[in-house]
């Protein structure tokens, strides 16, 4: 054994540099414990509360300083997903200390929904659970869900109200426009419900478009087809010249005679420019109220008319004479589809009419369009580029079938991953700025992309948006019962001869029924027990408007005595109202004495004036339908029931329930049964 | 050598730092004595959204005729301008894009031009930001109210308000509303203008309106309320 073998101590004195790690090392320990309880004390949360309980002091708010419990407040709902910390800032939003403007102490306005039950980031997205300003708020780095800007918050109420609701306007423009705007013939958005949303618009089939129209015509019209119509909804697809002249050529080389030129023929060969008395046909043009559903442009360059049907202000550089003349004949002779009206106009109206349309002419339209002869080759670029542009999605083409899975997918738009966005310089990373650019220029994103770019105003863009960001991944994980359907249209059409006439007439164009058709005009769900058949049948054969103030009316068909007769039966049997006893009113329950007591309500308890007219001579109101021949266009009992509760009978009516009772509605009945005069005044 | 790069690091520091620096005021070819609104004030639009139309002001020398070439800034808290300032044109004229605040209520723009002896003369143009409520209460009364309350006509609405006698009052009537306590326009738009003994033209739409919608209506009236509605109560500043 030697020295060497000694076994070292087990505790020897630490060196100085030992010590001094050890030093270190406890201090950054220390200092890393601290760390935590640090940050809690200086964090933002605990910083504004600090603040509200001073100002609620300063305000000698005693109660509330004194029940004020801090900490973080946090609210969560499991089944929504919600873990929401946003109060422990925000501490009071409902607004205990009153009339605090600043933020975050500002109350919330007031809203239908519960705060305790949907949370903050339903509505507001952001990050609920943050606990710090940044986080909460905007993008980080972990993080891409920043707050949704105000003028997008409407998409937070489309995530469960699928349908139209009265107080979010710019969803509901949004969805329309989606449907009336062709976005969803190429691309599905599919609603939490699993409903798919439906366009709208009415593209018109191309199959038989060389007999309505030209070639140049066809050129002009794809290279802008804003050039020829302001109001036209077809987007531009920024073609080249080259491209727009051999579409053309393949569109006239596909076209197809239709069934009008073979069921239709022509009294004589009508001439392109036939001189007519302009007065006549803009007489006729009025009376047939055209312009409730197509818009001419009037010298003051502001649209007057409907956007139902193709805006007019140039049709004669875009029509041909005989096409228009079958067209007025019978348009569902060239497209079985169409939702315009089957007139029964006689040759000389169409003469008249087709002379006045074709009058409505741009030469400088066409002028500088110059085609050279098309051949082969340029047809088959042309059905090239039909086929990649995807033309079909929206018209019936010939030989291209409508293409599938064309655009992407947009039910879960509103919550893409920025980081699979690819953004253009100098833009900002977020979702809604990303939509709104890609709508506004769709090319700007490589000019390789396929979409158009469509002629919408900056509001359009925004409610488009807000609808998109509607179709949220959270959206589609909520709960079935939470979810408020869309109302859906049925597929109701009237049957039978009476069905066949409606369907030419395409009543359901403008009336819906039994919870199919358009809302231009009236329901007529039970208008065959609101009208008598006397004043219906005049109706028919000529209609003379009930209110004078509307500029949208019933166009007069020119239908024959049985087809009126056919149409009246069906409408006054199958639309009834269910539930309608006509012995409610006996018939002297609606004598003089009830009559006179229902003038006085009429005009002194209820003021029904203030909207209708009762007397041509006196009375001003025009809101409502003039009464003053009420006693000849009612029944009894509908009247009745109408004035005991009048959206019951139309939902969405503008009458306001006026809450008579059951003796007040007799009187009143009586008193309109007496009002026998022809509308209009004719009969003082 | 290192003279470039030195200059190079230099430049690129002052371009760094130019970033965050305030925006550089155009500088004006001439200066008037006058600042006015043409077009543009007390408008209405959602939360956070761009109002309809632009502000348009004129700036006018001593003379009475437009400046041209004048300098005009706008300001507004919470409000965004597009362009937030520029020179006047040959009427005089500069136009701007207008975007309300994230909350509801009243806004003040002001529009301000500098006098050539230093200073600045301005106007201020209220505009309004709707909320949920108030964008509800406009949805009802585009539907029902206005076809009385409101004079203007449109191709699709015709207005009744001519044909009523006493006239009905326009919600923007602030002189008459804002004397009227909530409760009171409740009761008028439940039970009719009968209710408070006024005119029974007023409809009741008591049993047509949810309660909702009506609370509705009154937040719209009070929202559009010129001279702008101050509810009483306590009353704080900031």
């Amino acid at each position: 054994m030697n020295d060497t073998d000694k076994p070292a101590p087990l505790r020897s004195r630490p060196t100085f540099r030992e010590l001094t790690t050890f030093g270190v090392v406890s201090l950054a320990l220390l200092v890393s414990l601290a760390i935590a309880p640090a940050k809690n004390y200086f964090s933002d949360w605990r910083h504004y509360q600090k603040a509200y309980v001073k100002l609620a002091g300063e305000r000698q708010s005693g109660n509330l300083v004194r029940n004020f419990h801090g900490g973080i407040r946090q609210i969560w709902i499991p089944k929504l997903g919600v873990v929401d910390r946003c109060e422990s800032c925000h501490v009071n939003q409902i607004g205990a200390l009153v009339g605090v403007s600043v933020q975050p102490f500002r109350k919330h306005p007031p809203v239908p929904h519960d705060l305790d039950r949907f949370g903050c980031v339903m509505c507001h997205r952001g990050q609920g659970a943050a606990t710090s300003v940044e986080e909460a708020h905007y993008a980080t780095e972990a993080w891409e869900q920043p707050l949704l800007p105000a003028r997008y918050l409407n998409a937070s109420c489309g995530q469960c109200h699928l349908g139209d609701l009265p107080g979010t306007p710019r969803l509901n423009e949004g969805r329309h426009l989606l449907s009336a705007m062709g976005c969803l013939h190429c691309h599905t958005v599919t609603q939490p419900d699993a409903n798919v949303l439906k366009p709208t618009d009415d593209p018109p089939p191309l199959i038989h478009i060389a007999e309505k129209t030209s070639r140049e015509w066809i050129y002009a019209w794809i290279k802008n087809p804003q050039a020829y119509a302001g109001s036209a909804t077809m987007p531009n697809f920024q073609l080249s010249d080259q491209d727009a002249a051999d579409i053309s050529a393949f569109l006239i080389d596909q076209s197809t005679p239709s069934l009008a030129v073979k069921n239709i023929a022509l009294s004589s060969a009508p001439a392109q420019t036939q001189p007519v008395d302009p007065t006549a046909a803009a007489t006729l043009y009025g009376s047939s109220f055209c312009s409730s559903c197509h818009a001419v442009q009037n010298a003051a360059g502001n649209l007057v008319g409907g956007d139902f049907g193709p805006e007019l202000t140039r049709v004669g550089s875009k029509v041909k004479v005989e096409w228009l003349h079958r067209w007025l004949k019978d348009p569902g002779q060239f497209e079985p589809g169409t939702r315009m009206s089957h007139y029964r106009f006689d040759d000389k109206q169409i003469d008249l009419l087709s002379g006045f349309l074709l009058a409505k002419k741009d030469e400088d339209l066409l002028s500088n369009v110059h085609l050279s002869q098309a051949d082969a080759a340029s047809i088959a670029r042309g059905k090239k580029l039909v086929t990649e542009d995807g033309c079909a999605a929206c018209h019936q083409i010939n030989g291209v079938a409508p293409p599938q899975n064309f655009a992407p997918d947009l039910s879960r738009v509103g919550s893409r991953a920025l980081s699979q966005i690819v953004f253009l310089p100098g833009m900002k990373h977020n979702l809604p700025d990303y939509i709104t650019a890609k709508i506004r220029d769709p090319r700007s994103f490589g000019p390789a992309l396929k979409m158009p770019k469509f002629n919408l105003s900056d509001e359009q863009t925004t409610a488009l948006t807000t609808a998109l960001l509607a179709q949220t991944d959270r959206a589609a994980g909520l709960p079935h019962e939470l979810l408020q359907p869309a109302e859906r249209r049925s597929d109701y059409h009237p049957g039978g001869d009476a069905g066949r006439l409606m369907e030419d007439l395409r009543c359901l164009s403008c009336h819906s029924i039994n919870g199919n058709g358009g809302d231009m005009a009236p329901d007529l769900t039970r208008e065959g027990s609101a009208v008598q058949r006397a004043w219906l049948e005049e109706f028919m054969s000529n209609p003379n408007t009930l209110r004078p103030a509307l500029i949208r009316r019933m166009p007069k068909f020119n239908l024959s005595r049985a087809e009126i007769k056919t149409v009246s039966d069906y409408i006054l049997s199958a639309y009834q109202a269910p539930g309608f006893d006509s012995q409610t009113l006996d018939a002297h329950q609606l004598g003089p004495d009830a009559a006179a007591r229902g003038k006085q309500q009429f005009y002194s308890k209820y003021g029904c004036n203030s909207c209708h007219i009762a007397d041509f001579k006196n009375d001003k109101g025009y809101i409502g339908p003039a009464l003053a021949g009420v006693g000849n266009r009612l029944t009894p009992v509908w009247i009745y029931e109408w004035l005991k509760d009048p959206s019951s009978l139309r939902p969405g009516t503008l009458m306001p329930n006026p809450n008579v009772k059951d003796d007040e509605a007799r009187d009143l009945t009586a008193f309109l049964m007496t009002l026998r005069a022809k509308p209009n005044g004719g009969k003082k | 050598m290192r003279r470039p790069l030195l200059l190079t690091f230099w430049v690129l520091l002052l371009a760094g730092c130019a970033r965050n620096s305030a925006p550089k005021l155009l500088s004006p070819t001439a200066y008037g004595v006058q600042i006015v609104e043409v077009s543009g004030g007390k408008q209405i639009a959602a939360a956070g959204s761009v109002l309809p139309q632009p502000v348009v002001v004129q700036v006018n020398g001593a003379d009475g005729n437009p400046v041209t070439g004048a300098l005009v800034r706008f300001r507004g808290e919470g409000i965004a301008f597009n362009p937030s300032q520029g020179l006047s044109d040959s009427s005089g004229q500069v136009t701007t894009a207008v975007q309300v605040g994230f909350a509801a209520g009243d806004y003040q723009i002001t529009a301000e031009t500098p006098k050539q002896a230093g200073g600045v003369i301005s106007i201020n143009l209220r505009q309004t930001s709707l909320g949920y409520e108030a964008t509800l209460g406009k949805a009802v009364n585009d539907k029902y109210c206005i076809r009385c309350h409101d004079p203007e006509s449109t191709p699709e609405r015709v207005s009744n308000f001519d044909n009523l006698s006493p006239a009905p009052h326009q919600f923007s009537d602030g002189a008459t509303y804002n004397l009227m306590k909530d409760s009171d326009l409740l009761n008028i738009i439940s039970h009719g203008g009968v209710a408070l003994g006024k005119s029974p033209q007023m409809p009741a739409f008591g049993k047509t309106l949810k309660p909702a919608e009506i609370k509705a209506v009154v937040s719209y009236v009070r929202a559009v309320a010129d001279p702008p509605y101050q509810p009483s109560g306590v009353k704080y500043a900031k």
